[in-house]
């Protein structure tokens, strides 16, 4: 008997399955394998709750409410649930949920705020239906629910001996009324929580099954291309589709806007290009091939305003004019490191600091526009009707594209279902779902279901890039080649990457933060640890060159400072924990050896706190000619209790590899407006080649309430990097990307 | 537009596209097989694998005017020949994908590659890979998967 009859069936079953329908299912009779393999289905499913459906032979059917981009949320919020439940995560089956804001209160996968903010919600909705379990078999037995105990899956009550799975009460359990208050169980109880299990869908990946939204099929399917302006501050003036139109399995061309005139946009409506040009037809292949038949007249776009609700406040954003360079940007950013910014912190007197200071250490760094590059290029399928729209597509923030969808379709948001995909990658961008407007556009025009896909060509050139930034940080000692006081002017291409209340403010007596922004009509997304990703390199570097000047330990130098930050805080609303983030330091110094390096390697450090999490990190580097090949990554991190320990890795390993593949070689840039990359031959990711040989991951057991994993990692990599270039080279490097000044 | 008939996965099929249709196109669009991704259409990122004849080839530049009579293997037929292939359960083992859209390409090119060199040293899988991006940074588990697939072949 081989298992591969088993999953197919299985997969067959689950795809139904999440209707609630009565399935009938044939098993093989007198086929007896092991309890690990099958997971026969259920006759019937009874739905206790929105997150919870059980089968009458105790097959669990669990809803993981978030859409899944690899942090593998998909494995973990089930396992949350499955632990409350008191349930054997081998009858578990999970089903993604379809977007229902009047089911789950938070389907927004970003900010690394799915666990923390899941954690509370997930865990009651597991209890939840384990309590509406224990008083049906109460109410059965006849006994007080007090006196009924579970595991795994089991109600016991002790005394008389009696007891049943869940699958015996799933229904009379559907039927009991919601519990006001339950218990939730004790961390030191966890039996899922904390031990490693695989992702629930790994099967299907390697297996090719459909997945991914670009994979997508439906009846009477068309396929749908777009061609936008090649250049930011350019818009659509005229085109002729006539050759296109006369090319094999091509319906139809035309230009479509994205919003309704007087549109009220949200943050995530960002729509660089909101006049396209659509091209539908018959096959991806054939539609990709029409749009460059198309003869397009593109005109320089005036000014442009548009009324913005930036949660909560509603004003009045500007669009500006022109066709923007890099050189241009530049000296415009330069130009900052001479003006004031506007002040967004300031403890003590830091201008009488600087002026009596001994000796002042000032630099300036600077990053790129960097493009988020998923692997999976921007698509969405759409069915409009005047019945209804339904949406399949990869998103991470359904709930903010729901309101955009139904102001420019005409059609009430119940009317609108919206069909959660896996996603390819997302790292912030995918939470900007313009793509699901335009499909549904398309759809509603053309009156058919619509699969639109993006070449990469189209989606790397399509902006909601990260911003570009500068900062300068300005230290004054005194004579004793002590801290007095720290000075920080950062801004950026639109915004500043300044977080002023985070270290080392509070550990310094005299401190001013300043930030900046230049108006620009290239498109800005968050991307993973939006500002931090940049501000932490600074910040980290410069805290390292600190260090040498003043003659500390990097790790002494940081761990001081967070010392003075616990004992004698300065100033108010300090947002992080010193002990906490003294902690990682401490681990990563211990699990590095830092007190005893390897002879023949160059080695930085680096910390830095976001998104609720703190962590710290040791890159160890060696150069091989002027090429540095990471040797060995060593992290710690605080992120309170931790779900899944094995994806946790997982993901502090990609976010390191990310971080180094960014720092190294991450760059877009402009030339009249255009973008100077397009794909990957141009745009350099990080290969197998260039990543660490090896990554050590270290959590700092604690029984906080468990944060976010997703961003953290990745801020702390890239100063950890400069700060071992520094000691491979003797050189400081202020300026990202790394490669080119490496030459490699 | 012509008729071409191809050997898939160890069956024949006849498709009627244009002589200039990508393999990937094919494969996606018309044979319904869609475990091989589009990632850039320019041979740069691998996430296109199959195998061609046993020979791993990006199937996004490859147009099936050319395929001819060669064998195609897509990750569908790869896997369900041999759900337990080594380099499955090395995938397995170390829990490799995180968004897994990459995945199918990785799984290609690595076994293609331990086919013709089953002994490999750390830096040969590294070279034999190199093609292959994973944006979400799956490397090092990639890496360990290969070496572990090779000691189980």
């Amino acid at each position: 008997m081989n298992n591969t009859l088993d999953r197919r069936s299985f997969l067959k079953v689950s795809a139904l399955a999440g209707g609630g329908i009565v399935i009938s299912f044939n098993w093989l009779a007198g086929c007896a394998l092991p309890l690990e393999k099958i997971r026969e289905m259920p006759k019937e499913w009874f739905e206790l709750n929105s997150y919870v459906k059980i089968g009458e032979n105790g097959v669990i059917m669990l809803f993981s409410p978030n859409p899944e981009f690899g942090s593998n949320v998909k494995t973990s919020m089930p396992m949350i649930l499955a632990e409350e439940l008191d349930v054997d995560w081998k009858m578990v089956v999970v089903e993604q949920a379809d977007f229902w804001p009047e089911r789950y209160q938070r389907q927004f996968t970003g900010g690394s705020q799915g666990i923390r903010q899941g954690w509370a919600p997930l865990r009651t909705a597991g209890a939840t239906a384990r309590q509406m379990l224990i008083n049906a078999a109460a109410k059965a037995w006849n006994v007080p629910p007090t006196e009924i105990t579970t595991v795994g899956g089991v109600l016991e009550h002790k005394s008389s001996g009696k007891n049943a799975g869940y699958g015996a009460f799933a229904s009379a359990a559907a039927s009991m009324e919601v519990p006001g208050e339950v218990k939730l169980k004790k961390p030191g109880d966890f039996k899922i929580i904390g031990s490693s299990k695989q992702n629930v869908d790994f099967e299907k990946i390697v297996s090719g099954k459909p997945l991914f939204g670009i994979d997508y099929k439906a009846e009477g399917m068309k396929y749908a291309a777009i061609v936008h302006p090649p250049a930011f501050g350019m818009r659509l003036k005229a085109f002729d589709a006539s050759r296109a139109l006369a090319m094999p399995g091509i319906q139809e061309v035309f230009s479509f806007n994205i919003f309704n005139e007087d549109y009220q946009r949200n943050y995530f409506d960002t729509a660089t290009f909101p006049e396209m040009i659509a091209v539908v037809g018959n096959s991806t292949w054939e539609v990709i091939q029409a749009k460059k038949a198309i003869q397009i007249e593109w005109e320089n776009a005036p000014e442009s305003t548009f009324t913005l609700n930036a949660f909560g406040n509603v004003i009045k954003a500007k669009i500006p004019a022109g066709l923007e360079d890099t050189k241009d940007h530049k000296t415009q950013m330069e130009a900052y490191t001479l003006k004031s910014g506007n002040i967004l912190r300031r403890d003590g007197d830091p201008e009488g600091a600087f002026k009596r200071a001994a000796k002042i250490i000032e630099k300036t760094y600077t990053a790129p526009f960097l493009a988020h590059n998923p692997m999976e290029p921007v698509n969405c399928y759409a069915h409009v009707t005047a019945e209804g729209a339904d949406i399949y597509g990869p998103t991470q923030a359904p709930e903010f594209i729901l309101g955009t969808l139904a102001d420019r379709l005409g059609l009430p948001k119940e009317k609108i279902h919206i069909r959660l995909a896996r996603m390819g990658g997302g790292f912030g961008v995918r939470a900007y779902s313009h793509q699901m407007v335009e499909a549904a556009v398309i759809s509603q025009k053309t009156g058919l279901p619509i699969k639109l896909v993006y070449t990469r060509e189209d989606e790397m050139t399509y902006g909601i890039y990260r911003p570009a930034y500068s900062a300068t940080y300005r230290a004054a000692l005194d004579e004793n080649d002590q801290l007095l006081a720290l000075h920080v002017k950062a801004g950026g291409i639109p915004e500043t990457p300044i977080h002023a209340n985070r270290f080392p403010a509070g550990a310094v007596q005299h401190y001013l933060a300043e930030g900046w922004q230049i108006e620009s009509n290239i498109t800005i997304g968050a991307f993973r640890a939006p500002r931090s990703n940049f501000i932490a390199v600074a910040e980290q570097s410069f805290l390292d060159e600190l260090a040498e000047v003043i003659g500390k330990d990097p790790i002494q130098f940081r761990l001081d400072l967070l010392k003075k930050a616990a004992a004698n805080p300065v100033g108010k609303n300090n947002d992080y924990d010193p002990r906490r983030y003294a902690g990682v330091l401490e681990l990563v110094r211990e699990k590095s050896g830092w007190d005893n390096p390897p002879k023949d390697l160059h080695r930085g450090v680096s910390a830095y706190f976001c998104h609720n999490t703190y962590v710290a990190e040791v890159v160890d580097i060696v150069m091989q000619e002027n090429r540095p090949v990471v040797e060995k990554v060593y992290a710690a991190v605080d992120c309170g209790i931790v779900i899944n320990p094995d994806a946790a890795r997982n993901m502090g390993e990609g976010a390191i590899v990310d971080g180094i593949g960014n720092a190294l070689y991450g760059e877009i840039a402009f030339q009249n407006g255009v973008p100077d990359k397009m794909n990957f031959d141009t745009y350099r990711m990080i290969r197998m080649r260039e990543a660490p040989k090896s990554i050590e991951i270290h959590f700092v057991e604690n029984q906080e309430d468990p944060t976010g994993l997703g961003e953290p990692f990745f801020p702390p990599v890239f100063g950890a990097l400069a700060n071992a270039l520094y000691k491979a080279m003797d050189k400081r490097f202020y300026d990202q990307p790394f490669g080119p000044q490496l030459k490699i | 537009m012509a008729n071409f008939e191809i050997h898939i996965n160890g069956k024949h099929a006849q498709v009627n596209v244009d002589p200039a249709t990508p393999l990937l196109w094919v494969l996606r669009d018309h044979l319904n097989l869609v475990g091989t991704k589009y990632g850039c259409g320019i041979a740069q990122c691998g996430a296109c694998t199959i195998h061609l004849d046993g020979n791993a080839i990006r199937s996004c530049m490859l147009p099936i005017a050319g395929v001819g009579k060669a064998k195609i293997t897509t990750i569908e037929g790869f896997y369900s020949e041999n759900p337990d292939h080594p380099v499955i359960k090395a995938w397995e083992a170390h829990d490799v994908p995180q968004c897994g859209y990459c995945q199918a390409g990785q799984i290609m090119t690595a076994a293609a590659f331990l086919e013709n060199n089953p002994k490999p040293e750390d830096e040969e899988i590294e070279f034999a890979m190199n093609g292959n991006l994973c944006r979400c940074g799956t490397y090092t588990r990639i890496k360990a998967a290969v070496k572990s697939a090779a000691q189980n072949l």
